[in-house]
């Protein structure tokens, strides 16, 4: 007894951000960081990510004390033989041409895909139950997700953390691009974080300032990975990452300088007490090699260079966990000004897509896209999947791609064709890109009339298809080395790195809005009225004819009152009544 | 003597837990519920949504936790591209008040919100696979309020702009729960143009219900806000609303006062009630009996000692099994594994139907022309 008080003693007394307890190591870590890039165009993103990481066998169902791994989220990859998933609720579009390339993109609406363990029999099974119970936990329509838009990519979508083989039937996608994301999709995901929202970095997140942005997405990835560099035994981590990007044209009355305050409405005041790493990182690349014309205030302790996505970037570095940082103020107001005026050429990424539906009338019409390749150099391959609603019949023998004005045969093909409410097109083809060329891919549909019971409540609005996604290997003009994932910053390590000349992308394009054949929903009631006047006004006129038969009838003597009325009028001399 | 002592000592005792154990049961319910349905679509039935959040917000404010709330509204006005300030719905003129608030779950949502599947959470028959937090869990001693918004008729109404539910299928529904005794008591909220004509046909005991206007009478708004465009509140709820934010979950104020909520000088309707099928006065019903969750706490003097001894717990984990050779990440993308990655082959079926069908025809005319005897020359 003695001991153990003892022993609690110890641990009350080593309790401290990050410091292991004597005799007893930690299975659970928590890092959070902030990503603060400046946009070629003058917005800005925040990009925040808090992952945890925990040194257990989930699937194996051996744990039964949950710490900073949130419960709700451990009991469902054990009940259900999860290996990986990846849940992405947003709202509105990267505007890739504009901002540059994306560091985690992730389609309008919302978007699950999941990788089974081996060990799981029926796979359908457990993707139903899982949607429903995610749809509970993030106050979300995923119930909707079923047959109809669920499809099983063959080549897209390889998994991110680690697998021990890549059997793609264990491999489910989904998209409801009618999604809508507001706080009640906040506010779960929030409560998920081990600190929740009031100490760290998700003091920053409120609902009021995140939703009013041009983008905003916010997502959960459960992977296993390496725990350590032998890589023989297997950790959970839980990254929930949310990126939102703020016009700053428009909330800072046409400058372009920005704060934490500004952006947020709040300011930095702690770290998280449960986190062993907590930084905020401003990105103060120099542009075209000049010196610098951002301007960070308060000046970083530390500059952090690092090769991402192919460029040379240099970050400011806020470590929030270090005691020098609140010394002169009790909060961290990061602010940014720019020294000089922008240049107004934006820098093209290298990859970029666009996408729209062509065609006149509510038969047919044609979706085409347009990939872009801007490397002066370097061709490389990408892989287009595309998911297409039953309702658009895909006509496959129109499909064209066009590179340079010359045909370009895809080197694979998977081609899934629709079955009426029961299953969507799935389109997968890995197209090579030549170097400094638009490849144009077409091909056309026909709209099918769908049941009446079938139209959602706002037919007119639209019907929507969901974006189209493109993964790539695209090459970079300087070579990488190999991240060490405990090492180095978050959003180094999202994909996991396989040799220095090339990184990661995945893309997706702009969501589709078609207009089906929509009936007049009024006129069951129009036809009804109508025809019911009909019968009344020409039938009803002629029955009344043929079957009337008219007697002759007594005028009545009237009541007493009368009779008496009238016995007076004679007296008087006036006609009766 | 002493004995004497003793046992007039213990009846002292016992009158004390008697009177403990009256007061636990006095209201008759031990948890509240509510269900809070706003049915309306599109931008310029903001208010539907306002009278429903402002509901959900008094009734969080006086105790009722999110799970026990199911919270249904048919369209997202917050997050709206026509709002001018996302992620805020306000009740009040001059953006005085925002009922969305940052701590809201809304269980059902746009597209979910449809007759079916109201009439099925009040019921209780609901598809397995429903979440938690999309069931309505109440038993024989739960106290549920429910709430309904948005365009009425006499007898009718509309959900959604595309179906409605009338008074004799509510009715009816509130027959099944009364039967399944999934309710103690119920208060029936509704703010609809002819709204009385909804609780007309109700029949099971112990429900009170409250409507904002009598039949042939249509409910009306409150007051635009020239800033968001449209009308913010309808006047039953508005007032509703200024009367609950007085209540505390201490409050001693009954239902008479909320019957009183809206006179006709101020609702221009007149909102209607009806208390017939309830068994008690509604003079001792208490406001936080519906709209608070007043948990009952018993306090006892016994002391538990918790075993302390953690530090054997993790101890007792199995070990992880390491593996033999290291695990690696997959490849992103393989494009040589891709492009040699062969279609499955299905497997090989006999030929049924048409094609079996032609090509008996075909063996047929060729042994006729040819005579069966030459048979011989083919096997």
């Amino acid at each position: 007894m003695a001991a153990a008080a003892a022993a609690l003693l110890l641990l009350l007394a080593a309790a401290g951000p990050g410091r292991a307890v004597p005799g007893r190591a930690r299975r659970d870590a928590l890092r959070e960081e902030l990503l603060l890039s400046p946009l070629p165009n003058g917005d800005v993103a925040a990009a925040f990510q808090f992952r945890t990481r925990w040194d257990a066998d989930l699937p194996r169902g051996a744990v039964s004390h949950y710490r900073l791994f949130p419960k709700a989220l451990g009991r469902l990859v054990a009940a259900l033989g999860v290996q990986e998933l990846h849940l992405a609720l947003t709202q509105g579009f990267w505007r890739t041409r504009t901002w540059g390339q994306p560091p985690l993109q992730a389609p309008a609406g919302a978007e699950l895909w999941v990788w089974f363990q081996p060990t799981v029999t029926d796979v359908d099974k457990a993707w139903k139950e899982l949607s429903n119970i995610l749809s509970g936990i993030f106050c979300a329509s995923l119930n909707f997700i079923d047959s109809t838009n669920t499809v099983t990519p063959t080549a897209s979508f390889k998994p991110l953390g680690l697998a021990n083989g890549t059997d793609h039937h264990l491999l489910r996608y989904a998209v409801l691009p009618r999604e809508v994301v507001c706080t009640e999709n906040l506010t779960p995901w929030k409560k998920l974080l081990p600190c929740g929202s009031k100490a760290g970095l998700a003091v920053l997140l409120k609902a009021e300032r995140l939703f009013h942005s041009s983008y905003h997405s916010q997502a959960v990835h459960i992977r296993p990975i390496c725990r350590d560099a032998s890589c023989l035994a297997v950790s959970w981590e839980l990254r929930q990452t949310l990126t939102v990007v703020f016009d700053t044209f428009s909330s800072g009355q046409g400058k372009k300088d920005w704060s934490l305050f500004k952006m947020f409405s709040r300011t930095l005041t702690d770290a998280c007490p449960l986190a062993s790493q907590s930084k905020v990182y401003v990105d103060i690349s120099p542009k075209n090699k000049e010196k610098e014309l951002l301007e960070v205030t308060p000046a970083p302790a530390s500059v952090y260079e690092a090769i991402v996505q192919g460029e040379k970037r240099t970050y400011a570095v806020y470590d929030l966990l270090s005691p020098s940082l609140f010394n002169t103020s009790r909060s961290l107001n990061v602010q940014l000004k720019w020294k000089r005026p922008q240049d107004t050429e934006l820098p093209t990424p290298v990859l970029h897509a666009q996408r729209y539906v062509s065609g006149y009338g509510l038969q047919t019409g044609e979706i085409s896209t347009l990939i872009y390749n801007t490397h002066p150099y370097r061709a490389f391959p990408v892989i287009l999947l595309e998911t297409v609603p039953w309702y658009l019949r895909l006509y496959v023998h129109t499909l064209t791609i066009i590179t340079k004005g010359k045909e370009n045969k895809p080197s694979y093909i998977h081609y899934q064709p629709a079955q009426d409410r029961r299953r969507p097109h799935l389109l997968e083809m890995l197209i090579q890109l030549p170097a400094n060329s638009v490849t144009k891919i077409t091909i056309q549909f026909e709209r099918a009339l769908l049941k009446w019971t079938e139209y959602t409540p706002d037919p007119n609005h639209g019907f929507y298809v969901s974006s189209s996604v493109l993964s790539a290997l695209v090459p970079s003009v300087i070579a990488m080395k190999a991240v060490d994932v405990e090492q180095s910053p978050l959003f180094t390590s999202l994909f996991p790195s396989s040799d220095g000349s090339s990184y990661f992308v995945r893309l997706y394009t702009e969501p589709l809005l078609v207009n089906l054949p929509t009936p007049d929903f009024s006129m069951p009631y129009n036809v009804i009225c109508l025809t019911c006047t009909v019968v009344a006004v020409c039938y009803g006129s002629f029955y009344n004819l043929l079957t009337r038969t008219f007697h002759v009838e007594e005028p009545s003597r009237g009541g007493l009152a009368k009779r008496l009325a009238n016995i007076i009028r004679k007296f008087r001399g006036v006609p009766p009544l | 003597m002493s004995g004497h002592f003793l046992l007039l000592k213990k009846s002292n005792n016992f009158s004390i837990f008697q009177d403990q154990a009256e007061q636990f049961f006095r209201s008759g319910h031990t948890n509240n519920w509510a269900v809070l349905v706003c049915t309306s679509r599109f931008w310029f039935n903001y208010r539907h949504v306002a009278n429903t959040l402002s509901v959900y917000r008094s009734v969080k404010r006086l105790g009722i936790p999110d799970s026990h709330i199911v919270l249904m509204l048919a369209d997202d006005m917050a997050c709206n591209p026509r709002n001018p300030k996302p992620a805020t719905v306000f009740s009040h003129k001059n953006m005085e008040l925002n009922v969305y608030g940052d701590d809201v779950e809304v269980d059902y949502r746009s597209y979910e919100v449809t007759v079916e599947n109201f009439l099925r959470v009040l019921t209780g028959r609901i598809p397995p696979s429903t979440p938690r937090s999309k069931r309505l869990l109440s038993d024989d001693r739960s106290n549920i309020l429910i709430y309904m918004t948005g365009h009425g008729g006499n007898g009718f109404l509309k959900f959604q702009d595309s179906e409605e539910i009338t008074n004799v299928e509510l009715a009816d529904a509130f027959e099944q729960m009364w039967q399944k005794r999934r309710y103690n008591e119920l208060l029936f909220i509704i703010d609809t143009c002819q709204g009385a004509s909804m609780y007309e046909r109700f029949y099971s005991p112990n429900i009170m219900a409250l409507a904002s206007s009598q039949v042939g009478e249509d409910s009306l708004s409150h007051q635009p806000d020239l800033g968001i465009g449209v009308h913010l509140m309808d006047r039953y709820t508005f007032y509703v609303l200024e009367f609950l934010e007085e209540i505390h979950p201490a409050s001693q104020t009954n239902m008479n006062d909320l019957f009183q909520v809206c006179p006709k000088s101020l609702c221009v309707s007149t909102p209607g009630h009806r208390t017939d099928l309830f068994q008690r006065d509604p003079q001792n019903v208490l406001i936080t009996d519906f709209f608070g969750s007043v948990r009952k706490v018993e306090i006892t003097t016994e002391t538990v000692s918790l075993d302390n001894d953690l530090a054997g717990f993790e101890s007792n984990l199995p070990k992880d099994e390491l593996a033999t050779e290291p695990l690696k990440y997959a490849e992103q993308l393989p494009v040589a594994q891709i492009i040699h990655q062969k279609p499955k082959q299905k497997d090989w079926h006999p030929p049924g139907g048409f094609i079996l069908g032609l090509w008996a025809l075909i063996i047929m005319v060729f042994f006729k022309t040819y005579g069966i005897k030459h048979m011989k020359h083919i096997f």
